[in-house]
């Protein structure tokens, strides 16, 4: 399918989602309370069966955070993203999609690592890289003196 | 290379002490011949850096010939530690540890920006060690990001003409130095 197509199946699965046409792949911005279902319908269903998560990527966009999922179908051979933001900064949970695309484990890991994002019935949530003591180094109000030269 | 085509001959000189025992000086420069011509590196790369070390050992700029191609796994039986590479705050007590480990006389030369003094990644970086000087004492500093095979044959040719002008007293000054405590 196309990217036109692709729009109008997403429509098909649910309505009210905000869907951008124009760039290299069609994104779909997806509110929270139905991410998982979303994105389970994505892979389940026919005509789209999206089996290959390439790229989970956490944001930070100043106010919010997100995550952002591309998607690709080895079937079709179309793709798509998803894109999931939060304005909580204190305690920000996104519902986990290891359980949809066993890679998402470790990708997960990572954006809770360095951004702070906790994923909701995330298998193993720990830390990949750092340890307990650094804070969430790649958000944007992350403050270090001791290691960081700030220009 | 000859003498004239070294761009940094002051420092050199600066190294020659004068007016030690004829006996003695002999016994030096016979030592310190071996030593120059058989640097043994520690086969030690991170990065990038690393490529263009093992590039330095490939056949188009052979370091062979100027005794250096025996690599050694074992810290305990290398002599010098090309640092080439980025070192972050994980790496550096694993580089320390290596560097104390080996034995000596043992010479250290930074390779290429990030071991220089950070590189690239010395502003807005929450983990990279800015200069492999904070963890281990540099004896010859190679520019570049990466320096080319030449270069750092340039400085490893420089780090032969510091090790011929030691004497046992500044060999012996040299290794107090290094704090164990």
């Amino acid at each position: 399918m196309d990217n036109k197509q692709l729009e109008d199946f997403v429509k098909s699965i649910d309505q009210d989602l905000e869907i951008k046409t124009g760039k290299q792949f069609t994104e779909v911005s997806v509110p929270l309370s139905k991410l998982y279902s979303v994105a389970s319908q994505l892979r389940e269903k026919e005509e789209a069966q999206f089996d290959f998560l390439f790229n989970l990527s956490g944001v930070d966009y100043g106010h919010d955070l997100g995550v952002v999922y591309h998607l690709r179908s080895t079937v079709h051979g179309h793709s798509i993203v998803l894109k999931a933001r939060t304005s909580d900064r204190e305690n920000p949970q996104i519902d986990s999609v290891s359980g949809i695309w066993e890679t998402a484990n470790f990708h997960e890991r990572e954006v809770y690592d360095l951004l702070g994002i906790k994923f909701t019935n995330h298998p193993d949530l720990r830390r990949l890289f750092l340890d307990s003591s650094w804070g969430f180094p790649l958000r944007k109000d992350y403050v270090d003196d001791i290691n960081i030269v700030t220009k | 290379m000859k003498y004239e085509e070294f761009g940094d001959n002051e420092s050199l000189e600066l190294l020659r002490e004068s007016g030690s025992n004829v006996l003695l000086t002999t016994i030096d420069d016979v030592i310190n011949w071996g030593r120059k011509n058989s640097l043994w590196p520690l086969t030690f790369a991170t990065s990038c850096c690393g490529i263009e070390m093992m590039q330095t050992g490939a056949p188009r700029h052979d370091f062979a010939r100027f005794g250096m191609e025996v690599y050694r796994a074992s810290p305990r039986q290398a002599d010098v530690i090309v640092v080439a590479g980025t070192i972050v705050n994980k790496m550096a007590p694993i580089l320390k540890r290596l560097y104390d480990q080996m034995s000596e006389p043992k010479y250290v030369v930074a390779m290429g920006a990030c071991a220089i003094s950070g590189g690239p990644f010395f502003l807005n970086s929450y983990c990279v060690v800015k200069g492999v000087e904070h963890v281990i004492p540099v004896d010859v500093y190679v520019p570049g990001c990466p320096p080319r095979p030449e270069s750092l044959l340039y400085g490893m040719l420089q780090l032969q003409r510091m090790i011929e002008t030691q004497t046992m007293e500044s060999r012996k000054k040299r290794n107090a130095s290094h704090n164990y405590k």
